[in-house]
């Protein structure tokens, strides 16, 4: 395996984890509390505020597969009567918890002062932190999103989520922490998230290029990680974004396709909306599926979970709790079925995808429950043919290298018949 | 179906206590009439008596007061069991999603649910969550409402925020009824209700002291004939229950004392549960179709109706796993229920691939150990035929209970 094309942005988000794992593992020396949390709905400006760190049990748990220690940690989990029927984040989570709970970079991370439960688009999160609650005896902060059930952002909903965030968030964290809340501080963090939202937007829909410069869900997910976890509201992270900002531009300008593990991506054969997580513990071999055959992501709801900025939502310092609302609602698993087929549809569209495809993982009900409808409806609406395949977040059990490629295989072939069949009618 | 009353007709010379066991199993023949009938026959007539529209709900709450006072019937919908062939349904899950959302889908395709003319969903897990966006797609022409409960429980909140949910719902139901509903009609409705559950409390008290007279296959029947009846019929059949069952003289036997958990959405077969009772198990208590029992006191009937409801479900509902209780011991209430009704052991039973149930389940286990309370699990679907694995597993937990606990 060659290695990684490192290019300066990511030399810089290594940076910017590696750094933060520090400051985790210095939090109690330091005097700083820790506040864990989920990734959709998160409230990172919120908890820069107070000078509290987040933990991201998702984050952990993907990275926990993606460095081969999820097995052990599911097993665990199972032994303590976690069912095999369950989500492999929250079990990960659990047996990474039990086994000493050493993180990412081998530090161990420092328990938690505060669980943030930001029930954002995902019922697992609230059993999760339950789980949590039963390990650590810390307090907890229940933030109930509602779900975009009929496919908006009512007045009461944003009412409901202020008023939590008000009322019970925010005098929590005074409480922890001991810092008084400070608005002005929040509403300039607000503004350096708006101002990397901006160039999150520019590298994803970069995508709309060909070839495009970007792979929007395997490479996604690195350009996510920033904005979507703890960094959101940094100088960092207005910096990252703008030095990735720079480097697509520059892959745009010399014609250049996505660096992949491997290298630069050599041909864009295929052009593919993908729906869904993907597989951690294969990562990289599940992309080299993609990109030995030329195929390479346009867009992703995966990169949308922690928010569908390129639909027009900015972080809005000028109303810092309703905007931090906003935010909550708006992540893609909180939307409804219908307003997921037209973003999918409409990604098809603008992306000028040769293909749709779904990576339904077995134990998210969030994302795959309705999943094949989906399929069904993107299909009939953009006339582009649907594939589908199945694997799972972290449970390596569940990820058949072979079946898989052999889907993919099979329906990229599909996609040359097609091809062939429109030549030969023109 | 067999005499309900283990007295020898005749022998006896008990003539009454020979005409309650039938009379039981008269009901309870009813009951399955009604569980069997997948088309609803029930609610067709109800809607054509009455001129009036029905309207469905998904498990496991919905505050049924509402619809009832709209004029309209409240229609639970719990899957259909093992008693449809699943076709159209299995096209749109997946193999690791469970069993319920399928057969409703399969209800749905097949016309079944025609004479449902609006549906609620409540917010309980992703997978009934997801499905109701599918409802809308599917079934456009029908209302369809995401009933999204408060996890938040303080009255200033979550309160206020499912005030304004219950007051939207009102709202649609006035529109699709044609009728108003006033804070008289919504009390009256109340007090319906409230009776309704008086009596289901009382059922469960019988069935808890003496369980031969109200066994759990009988109960059971009994509570999802509530699913379809108009409160006012499923009143009535419960009295007629209860008044015959206790006139009847049924063997006591010698059975450990359970009760199943975790089994609240997709509901297990008939079979399971007389496997259950076969396998030596007097089921004191489960919390199988828990919507007459979600709120565990009478609703206020005094001020105004819409701060009851609200406050009932606040202050008034049961544990349960698709609920967050913020500052409450994990598994309180399952062991007062325990202690209160002197059982011997937890059957924790889950639909396979259901996230409530089964990620609460570790939580409730060692809670449960913690208390010095015999535990067993299994997984079920509303479909699975066969029952001797479970059936070999809960004789030996029975066994087990008597011979050691």
């Amino acid at each position: 395996m060659s290695d990684v094309q490192k290019e300066p942005s990511m030399v810089k988000q290594k940076d910017m984890i590696a750094d933060h794992f520090r400051k985790l593992s210095r939090a109690k020396e330091d005097g700083r509390k820790v506040v864990y949390t989920f990734v959709p709905g998160n409230l990172t400006e919120l908890i820069a505020n107070f000078d509290m760190l987040p933990v991201l049990p998702e984050i952990n748990a993907l990275q926990s597969g993606m460095r081969g220690k999820s097995k052990e940690y599911i097993a665990e989990a199972e032994k303590h009567g976690h069912s095999e029927d369950v989500c492999t984040y929250v079990k990960c989570d659990y047996g990474m918890l039990k086994k000493g709970n050493v993180g990412p970079t081998g530090e161990k991370l420092p328990e938690p002062d505060m669980l943030l439960l930001s029930y954002t688009g995902c019922f697992t999160f609230m059993k999760w932190f339950e789980i949590l609650r039963e390990e650590y005896k810390c307090p907890v902060a229940m933030l109930h999103v509602p779900y975009q059930g009929e496919g908006e952002i009512t007045k009461e909903m944003r009412e409901y989520i202020v008023a939590q965030i008000r009322d019970d968030v925010i005098p929590m964290m005074e409480k922890i922490s001991g810092n008084k809340f400070d608005e002005d501080k929040l509403k300039a963090a607000l503004r350096r998230s708006a101002a990397a939202e901006d160039d999150l937007v520019w590298t994803l829909e970069s995508a709309k290029h060909r070839p495009s410069p970007i792979d929007a869900y395997f490479g996604g997910v690195y350009y996510i990680g920033p904005i979507f976890s703890s960094f959101r509201g940094s100088s960092d992270a207005v910096e990252y974004y703008r030095m990735l900002r720079e480097e697509v531009k520059g892959r745009i300008d010399r014609g250049e396709g996505p660096i992949t593990p491997d290298g630069p991506m050599r041909e864009e054969k295929y052009r593919l909306v993908v729906e869904g997580p993907p597989n951690w513990t294969s990562f990289r071999q599940f992309w080299k599926m993609f990109h030995e055959e030329g195929a390479v992501v346009v867009a992703s709801s995966y990169t949308k979970v922690g928010g569908v900025y390129d639909q027009g939502f900015r972080h809005n310092p000028d109303a810092p709790l309703e905007t931090l609302a906003d935010y909550c609602s708006g992540c893609y698993t909180n939307l409804n079925l219908p307003q997921r087929i037209e973003l999918l549809s409409k990604y098809v569209t603008e992306y000028e995808a040769d293909g749709f495809m779904i990576n339904s993982i077995k134990s998210c009900n969030s994302f795959s429950a309705g999943q094949l409808h989906i399929l069904r409806e993107v299909q009939d609406r953009t006339g582009v043919a649907g594939g589908f395949i199945e694997s799972d977040l972290v449970d390596p059990r569940y990820f058949s290298a072979a079946n898989i490629k052999n889907r993919l295989e099979s329906y990229l072939q599909m996609i040359d018949a097609k091809r062939k069949e429109l030549i030969a009618v023109h | 179906m067999e005499h309900a009353c283990d007295c020898e007709r005749g022998a006896s010379g008990d003539s009454s206590c020979a005409d309650s066991g039938s009379e039981v199993s008269e009901i309870v023949r009813r009951c399955e009439e009604l569980y069997d009938d997948l088309d609803l026959g029930y609610v067709k007539k109800w809607k054509e008596e009455h001129r009036s529209k029905a309207i469905g709900f998904l498990p496991i709450y919905v505050p049924r007061e509402l619809i009832h006072a709209a004029g309209m019937l409240p229609v639970g919908i719990m899957g259909a069991g093992d008693s449809l062939e699943i076709i159209r349904g299995d096209a749109y899950y997946q193999s690791y999603i469970c069993h319920l959302p399928r057969s409703v889908i399969e209800l749905g395709l097949s016309g079944r649910l025609d004479c449902i003319d609006g549906f609620l969903f409540p917010s309980i897990c992703d997978v009934i969550r997801n499905l109701s966006g599918m409802w809308m797609s599917l079934f456009g022409g029908k209302y369809v409402k995401y009933l999204d409960l408060p996890q938040n429980l303080a009255p200033a909140l979550g309160g206020k925020f499912y005030r304004h949910e219950l007051t939207r719902i009102r709202a649609d139901f006035e529109r699709i009824s044609g009728r108003e509903i006033t804070d008289d009609r919504l009390r009256k409705s109340i007090r319906t209700y409230n009776q309704n559950s008086r009596l289901v409390r009382d059922l469960f008290r019988i069935r808890s002291e003496t369980p031969e007279l109200a066994p759990a296959s009988e109960v059971h029947l009994l509570m999802r004939a509530g699913n379809v009846l108009s409160v006012e019929d499923h009143s009535s059949l419960l009295m007629e229950y209860i008044s015959a069952t206790m006139k009847t003289k049924r063997k006591k036997m010698d059975n450990a004392r359970i009760v199943l958990h975790g089994a609240f959405c997709e509901q297990p077969p008939l079979g399971l549960l007389r496997s259950l009772e076969n396998a030596g198990c007097d089921i004191v208590d489960d919390d199988l179709v828990l919507v007459n029992r979600w709120i565990k006191d009478p609703v206020s009937t005094s001020g105004d109706p819409m701060d009851a409801l609200v406050d009932a479900y606040l202050h008034h509902s049961v544990a349960n796993a698709s609920k967050y209780i913020a500052d409450d011991e994990k598994g309180r209430e399952l062991i007062e229920t325990c202690r209160s009704k002197r059982v011997e052991g937890v059957i924790f039973a889950a639909p396979s691939f259901c996230d409530p149930s089964l990620l609460e389940l570790p939580m409730l286990q060692d809670a449960l150990d913690r208390a010095g309370i015999e535990h067993t699990n299994f997984r079920y679907s509303e479909d699975m035929g066969q029952f001797h694995s479970i059936r070999e597993q809960a004789g030996t937990f029975a066994d087990s209970i008597k011979l050691w606990s």
